[in-house]
């Protein structure tokens, strides 16, 4: 069951990252990276059957890095949202060039 | 007459049921295109992946997962789609030509290499982590067992901890309330 959890991880990384390529949505784009936290967090579970509770520890730290994460980057999208009007990725180039 | 039924651990139904949930509810958030069905096609992944830790005899973090993840995080996201109204866009998002080329090349990459990896390493087979784990939660229940080491060699990780999330409260409310 550790091994498996350690391949559904890598599967969801997989599709998160998939996800952050194929999505121009912000938003959706943003719950994409939360699906890549949680793969990391499944294979800090799955490793701490094996090396001790650390790894459930680091889950806790990751999760609050989570909250941090998504409450400025909403802030972030709803900020750019009264600039532009959208969400839509292409508008989101003020720091590309 | 029970022979003819093959034996199944329920545990590892129980774990495969949940495995392809948490993968459908993945692969749903990346290809509906209404970002509140979105939405709650990763509260379903969330909620698998809680009964995974579960299964896998993590259930503090399994709580967490629920508590903090479903109920607070992604709660945060749908306030923000129906702040921004943005329920009723139903037009596509999803690019087009070599976009989709490299977003699949990408994702097999990194799926394949990641599962080979985590298929090969050594951990797996010689760690007895679980073990220590197990002895623990039964001396000090699933609460203790992680408070033990997280305030006993991670407190000052702990405490910075706050300091982030201080931080990120005040970068939030700034960032939101700015005059434009």
């Amino acid at each position: 069951m550790v091994q498996n959890s350690l391949i559904l991880s890598a599967f969801l990384f997989a599709i998160g990252t998939a996800g952050v390529v194929f999505r121009r949505n912000a938003i959706i784009l943003f719950m994409c990276v939360e699906l890549m936290l949680n793969a990391v967090n499944l294979a800090f579970v799955a490793f701490s059957r094996t090396v001790g509770i650390d790894g459930q520890v680091f889950v806790f730290f990751v999760m609050a890095v989570a909250a941090a994460e998504a409450a400025v980057g909403l802030a972030i999208v709803i900020s750019i949202f009264r600039h532009t009007e959208t969400v839509d990725m292409k508008n989101f180039n003020l720091l590309r060039w | 007459m029970n022979h003819l039924i093959p034996t199944i651990n329920v545990a590892d139904l129980l774990w495969w049921v949940f495995a392809s949930l948490a993968v459908g509810g993945g692969i749903g958030m990346v290809t509906r295109r209404n970002p509140v069905a979105s939405l709650l096609f990763l509260v379903l992944s969330f909620f698998s992946l809680a009964a995974i830790y579960v299964l896998l005899q993590a259930h503090f973090i399994a709580a967490l997962q629920i508590i903090v993840y479903a109920g607070a995080i992604l709660v945060l996201f749908l306030f923000t789609i129906m702040l921004l109204n943005l329920g009723h866009d139903y037009q596509s998002d999803l690019r087009g030509g070599l976009w989709i080329v490299w977003g699949f090349t990408t994702a097999g990459i990194i799926g394949f290499v990641l599962s080979r990896l985590f298929i090969t390493t050594d951990a797996v087979q010689t760690g007895r982590g679980g073990a220590v784990i197990d002895a623990a939660m039964q001396d000090q229940n699933a609460v203790g067992a992680i408070a033990d080491p997280l305030f006993r060699d991670f407190v000052i990780p702990f405490e910075l901890t706050s300091i982030l999330l201080l931080v990120a409260i005040i970068g939030a409310v700034l960032l939101a309330k700015r005059r434009v």
